[in-house]
């Protein structure tokens, strides 16, 4: 007899994997029909594997991923400056398990494009039809000299969601009144272009709040940032020397650190802080270039209509390690590129191409409580890349009215509810 | 169903109907009608179902089986400035009339996810 693989009993076992093992792979991941795998799961790849299992339950979808718990990074600023409960950015996979999405709580150690397999930590393999690679962002330890994975323990990245951001907040929560707290921003691409002005402005909020004598540096290495004037302009209006931000030109980007004296240098500097949160520079996640769909650029060409890499056939990336051209790397495009991604996937398997679709992101970002600001983007793919549509998109006015910054603030809430209960919910 | 026969061509009505009854659970699927440009990223912030409306206490309209007619209009006057909005302006402003028929008629006919559909 053929076992019934369910929700509960998935979960029972903790790993879908032991299962795979032991049935057939059909028995194991019900339905009969095409086989596609997703690697992470994330914004990206938990929508799409649910819309692929929901668009047909013959479809055999089997979601890989390390964590059977995941912690979302919107609204994670938020813990971080002691205004959100981190309970509220964890969500887990019980609702695509429920649906009938196959779910492998393991990372994928390789894939082969040839043979068309995924095969994840304890040496099981999975065959697929297509995959959809979803993996997510790694950090470029050492770019920054001093700055690994032992240095991030003393110095938080905080820019993956769950034990690094209570790490950051405890810090904050134990620095003394008048201490010095820095941001050093990497250049672009990186996941989430406007956090870390986010992450300023509500540990800004903090400081306010209940550290009034202390202060916080920006070290970016960019000479601009996304919504620079709202942000710039909230701050004189909210902190008043509270921010500093030292863009690139004026020697803002951090060349090494000493996690054991909490020291950042600069070419021409050198800072001490109390606290110091590095978001290190970033790559599409190491898997995406075992499976030889990274570029030189570390982050993965996409044909903008199918998502197919442009290095290996059969093979879908989306999310944060997809080149997308004018589309930031956002929960918000990610989520919107897997819904897109999920029909193309299904055209394929059909033998069709999809045709092309235009494809929104919007990302709203709280300065404080009751101040949100936003940017919203419409694109369509051109000559193999997403270019913004002319005359769409754009941020919050610069003369808004402060009850229309209290309205974004709430849509900022209602969209990290939206959107989480679509993808886990 | 909530979708007006007044604004569809007849063929259109009779596409959907056959779509439903080939399925048994009675529910659109998602496959039943190619979504038209825009349109599914529509769910990122106004949910499909209304169970998960409810459920997650989410303020942005349903759009799922509204009246199409009422989505459309909505948008054109999001687009011109007409109607005062955060975002919804910066949005509609990248579909052409056209573009935004289309999202409003496919909105207008789901009924519900599926994923509703499946919880037991």
């Amino acid at each position: 007899m053929i076992k019934k693989v369910t929700r509960r009993n998935v979960l029972r076992t903790g790993t879908a994997a032991a299962l795979a093992a032991a049935l057939p792979l059909p028995a194991f991941a019900q339905g009969g029909g095409p086989r596609i795998v997703v690697v992470g799961g994330g914004f990206a790849g938990a929508t799409c594997a649910r819309q692929i299992k929901l668009a047909d339950r013959k479809n055999i979808v089997i979601l890989v991923e390390t964590n059977p718990t995941f912690y979302a990074c919107p609204s994670s600023n938020a813990v971080i400056a002691g205004l959100r409960d981190i309970r509220e950015q964890r969500f887990n996979y019980e609702a695509l398990g429920a649906v009938g999405v196959a779910l492998v709580f393991r990372p994928a150690t390789k894939i082969d494009p040839q043979t068309r397999t995924v095969t994840v930590d304890g040496d099981i393999t999975f065959p697929y039809d297509r995959l959809v690679l979803a993996p997510g962002v790694d950090f470029r330890w050492n770019t920054i000299k001093g700055y690994d994975e032992a240095a991030a323990e003393k110095m938080p990245h905080a820019w993956k969601a769950g034990e690094q951001t209570l790490l950051l907040r405890r810090q904050l929560a134990a620095m003394h009144d008048g201490g010095l707290v820095i941001i050093s921003v990497p250049a672009n691409p990186v996941r989430c272009p406007t956090a870390p002005y986010e992450r300023a402005s509500l540990i800004a909020h903090f400081i306010k709040t209940q550290k009034p004598r202390s202060k916080l540096i920006i070290l970016d290495a960019k000479d601009s940032f996304s919504q620079q004037q709202l942000f710039q302009a909230a701050w004189r209006e909210l902190y008043p020397g509270i921010i500093e931000w030292q863009s690139l030109s004026n020697d803002g980007k951090v060349v090494s650190v000493n996690p054991a004296t909490n020291t950042v240098t600069t070419d021409f500097g050198e800072h001490k802080a109390s606290v110091v949160n590095v978001i290190p520079p970033q790559k599409a996640a190491r898997i995406a270039e075992i499976a030889g769909v990274a570029d030189r650029t570390g982050w993965c060409p996409i044909d903008p209509i199918t998502f197919e890499s442009r290095l290996q056939p059969n093979i879908h990336v989306i999310g944060d390690a997809a080149i997308s051209g004018a589309m930031a790397k956002s929960a918000f495009s990610a989520n919107a590129q897997a819904k897109a991604c999920a029909i193309a996937v299904l055209a394929r398997l059909r033998g069709e191409t999809p045709s092309p679709t235009k494809l929104i992101n919007t990302c709203h970002s709280l300065i404080a409580p009751d101040y949100g600001i936003s940017i919203a983007g419409v694109y369509r793919p051109v000559e193999g890349q997403f270019v913004d549509v002319e005359g769409a998109g754009g941020t919050s006015p610069a003369d808004a009215p402060r009850s229309v910054r209290a309205l974004e603030a709430t849509y900022a809430e209602a969209s990290y509810k939206s959107i989480t209960a679509e993808v886990f919910g | 169903m909530h979708v007006s026969r007044a604004v569809f061509p007849a063929a259109f009505i009779v596409c959907i109907g056959l779509t439903l009854l080939a399925l048994p659970t009675g529910v659109a699927s998602a496959a039943s009608l190619e979504p038209p440009a825009g349109a599914t990223a529509c769910s990122g912030c106004h949910p499909m179902s209304e169970k998960t409306s409810i459920k997650f206490k989410i303020p942005f309209t349903r759009l799922a089986g509204r009246d199409p007619r009422e989505i459309e209009s909505a948008m054109q006057a999001f687009r011109s400035g007409q109607r005062p909005s955060t975002i919804m302006e910066r949005i509609a402003r990248g579909f052409s009339e056209e573009e935004i028929h289309a999202i409003a008629v496919w909105l207008a006919a789901q009924q519900q996810q599926l994923d509703s559909a499946s919880d037991d």
